[in-house]
This record gives C-alpha cells, sequence and structure tokens, in this order.
C-alpha cells in the first residue's frame, strides 16, 4: 500500500471511528482493531496481530492507545503512530470536554441508561464473535502446547484474576524453554 | 503553572499504569484527588460512571475531565498529550526491537507462547462482558429469574448474525443500543 495522504487519511479514520464506538474498556477495542485491520484492509497478518496485541499489554498506558500506536507505526512509522494515536484521543477527548460542562444531567438521564444497557450487549456479542474466531485457529493447528498455555492463560485471567503482565511474561517464558527443549533434543539425537 | 502540572500529572499516570483499564484508577485517584485536589471524591466517582458511558480509556477520559475543568480546551489536550506520550515512547521503541529481532529463533519461541495467552486473555475478558451482559448485577447465579432472558435473546442474535454475514460490528453495537434500550425503556 501507498503512503500518501489517503492511505494517512483512511489510517486516522479506522481509529477514530473504532475509538468512537468503544464503550466498555480497552479489551473490546482490540477485537474491532483486528477485524478492521487484518480481515478488513488485510494490512497486517493474524499472528502479527497477536504479538502487536501482546507488546501494547505488556507497555504502560491505555491497551486502546497503546494498540493503535503500534499499528500506526507499523503501517506508517512514526507519523503514522501519530496519526493513529490523535485518532483514537480525538473522540474521548471532545465527548469528555463537552460532557464536564453538563454531566449531571447526562448521567441521570433514564434514556440514556437504557440504550448504554442496549449497547452492552452488543459488544459483548462482537467481543465473542472475535474471540470463537481466534480460539478455533489456536485449535486448528492441533499442537498441544499452545491450547496448553491457552487454557491455563484462561484460568489466569478470569478466575484469578492474575496480573496480565505476569501472564505475559509466562507465556513468553514457557514457548522459549520448549523451543530451547527441542533444539537441546536435537542436539542430543546427532550424536 | 497549572499546564506543566497537568502535563506532569498525567505523564506520570501514563507510564505507571500497566495492565491497562482500571488498574489506573489508584494513580489517577492519588494524582488528582489527593495530590493536587483538582476534584473532590465525589467528583471523581462522577468521572468513572462518565468513562463508562462513553468511548474511550479512563485515564483519557479522566485527563480530558480534569484538564477541562483547570485549564480550559487547552488543560485537556495538554494533559491528554502527557497521559500519551509515555505509551508512544516505551510501545514504538518496542515494536522496533519486534521488527527488528522477531526472525529470530529464541524470540519466536517466546511468540508462540505468547500467542495462546493472548487469545485466552481476550477470552477472559469477553467472558466478563458476558457476564455482565446476562445478569444485571454483574454477578452470575443459577436462578433462572436473576437471568436478563431479554439480554441473552438480543446476544445470541447478534452473535448468529456476526458468524452468519459478517456484518460491521459498530452496526451490531448500535442497534443492539437501540433495540434494547427501546426494550429497557418500555419494560
Amino acid at each position: 500500500m501507498e503512503r500518501n495522504m489517503k492511505f494517512y487519511w483512511k489510517l486516522f479514520l479506522s481509529t477514530f471511528y473504532i475509538s468512537a464506538f468503544t464503550f466498555g474498556g480497552g479489551y473490546v477495542i482490540v477485537p474491532l482493531m483486528k477485524k478492521r485491520f487484518v480481515e478488513d484492509y488485510k494490512w497486517i497478518e493474524e499472528e502479527e496481530m497477536l504479538d502487536m496485541i501482546a507488546i501494547a499489554q505488556s507497555s504502560p498506558g491505555a491497551i486502546a492507545v497503546n494498540t493503535s500506536i503500534i499499528i500506526g507505526y507499523r503501517l506508517g512509522g512514526v507519523l503514522g503512530a501519530l496519526i493513529t494515536v490523535l485518532g483514537t484521543v480525538t473522540p474521548p477527548l471532545v465527548i469528555l470536554s463537552l460532557v464536564s460542562l453538563a454531566y449531571g444531567l447526562i448521567i441521570d438521564n433514564f434514556v440514556v441508561k437504557c440504550v448504554l444497557r442496549g449497547m452492552q450487549i452488543g459488544v459483548a456479542a462482537v467481543v465473542v464473535d472475535v474471540v470463537i474466531t481466534m480460539v478455533a485457529q489456536v485449535l486448528e493447528k492441533k499442537m498441544k502446547l499452545p491450547i496448553i498455555i491457552m487454557l491455563v492463560a484462561f484460568v489466569a485471567a478470569f478466575f484469578i484474576h492474575l496480573n496480565i503482565v505476569i501472564i505475559i511474561l509466562l507465556s513468553g517464558c514457557v514457548g522459549a524453554s520448549e523451543l530451547l527443549f527441542h533444539k537441546f533434543k536435537k542436539r542430543g539425537n546427532k550424536k | 503553572m497549572i499546564y506543566f502540572d497537568l502535563f506532569l500529572s498525567f505523564f506520570q499516570i501514563g507510564i505507571l499504569s500497566f495492565g491497562g483499564g482500571y488498574a489506573a484508577l489508584p494513580l489517577i485517584q492519588s494524582q488528582v484527588v489527593s495530590s493536587h485536589h483538582w476534584l473532590s471524591m465525589n467528583e471523581f466517582a462522577d468521572v468513572i460512571t462518565i468513562s463508562q458511558m462513553t468511548p474511550g480509556p479512563i485515564a483519557i477520559n479522566a485527563a480530558s475531565f480534569v484538564g477541562v475543568k483547570t485549564g480550559g480546551f487547552l488543560g485537556a489536550l495538554v494533559a491528554t498529550f502527557g497521559c500519551v506520550l509515555p505509551s508512544l515512547l516505551i510501545v514504538m521503541s518496542l515494536a522496533y526491537f519486534y521488527y527488528k529481532y522477531r526472525s529470530l529463533n529464541t524470540v519466536q519461541g517466546v511468540l508462540n507462547g505468547l500467542r495462546p495467552a493472548v487469545v485466552a486473555m481476550i477470552a477472559s475478558a469477553g467472558l466478563a462482558l458476558v457476564t455482565l451482559a446476562f445478569w444485571t448485577n454483574g454477578k452470575p447465579s443459577i436462578k433462572f429469574q436473576d437471568l436478563d432472558v431479554a439480554a441473552v435473546v438480543i446476544f445470541l442474535v447478534a452473535l448468529l448474525i456476526l458468524r452468519r454475514w459478517k456484518v460491521n460490528p459498530i452496526i451490531i453495537m448500535l442497534a443492539a443500543g437501540i433495540i434494547g434500550g427501546g426494550y429497557y425503556f418500555f419494560a
């Protein structure tokens, strides 16, 4: 893809659009970005996207912001990262600035509450849709270790609420030691 | 100077909040409520409520809210910039090393371990959202009357449409907001 004005505009618009509709925390934005950049535009590979999410999660700061930075950097260098971060922060910046002027009216509004409750359900469906696709991709490869890592990490995250950074570090170590173990075994077989 | 204080405070929030989302809450509270008294504890609670209703990460929302309140729109800009600057520097450095070394064998091993864990964490977040949607108080229960049946129906229909026809997720979210919102309003 060519890095012209049109490309940067598309980059800004995608992140702006996704950010404007991301209610309910950082994790909702990740599946949306994956859908846009991996499935719709095909600018990023599936596995690369997972690596990018891991980097975004291991860095301090909001996951939505971090994910948009790494996508921007990958697609358009430093300028790309600045553009995607601008796209991501503009909707909350504008909305919160306006809301801070009259927030009492909004917080107690019954219609707003009902619509938000409805959107919450839609958001859950969107995330589950992406999760089904991702889990299927891990299972399809029929390799034992990734499936075990996935199950253990799920228990650690959902039931034990273990810190995300710790889960990422541990699973990375397991992956690295598996590779080293195989190398060692191969060398042993040669002798 | 207020702009410098805002920048510095939110830079600290940005650089110290690991794990995203609500991990940042105590940090924001200590900077904004305890050290600088920009917000009262009640106003801080309101910011959290507003953040759940509006798009965007909670730290950015807090930065915009506090910024406008103390230094107008320029204040909001400065605070938001301070909040994302650490992310920009750290994520871009990590990305640089990732693209430089990702073909190395050991790095490949690490990444092979990471990928399924990332899937698991997104799955965990997804399941938390489902529980929040199905049970109004967010706690799963076996009693049928605690279950929000309308939510389950809307969820299943939305999921079916997504799987079957690959509709734009934003359309699904808006439709759920309108249909679900209408239902809750009249129910």
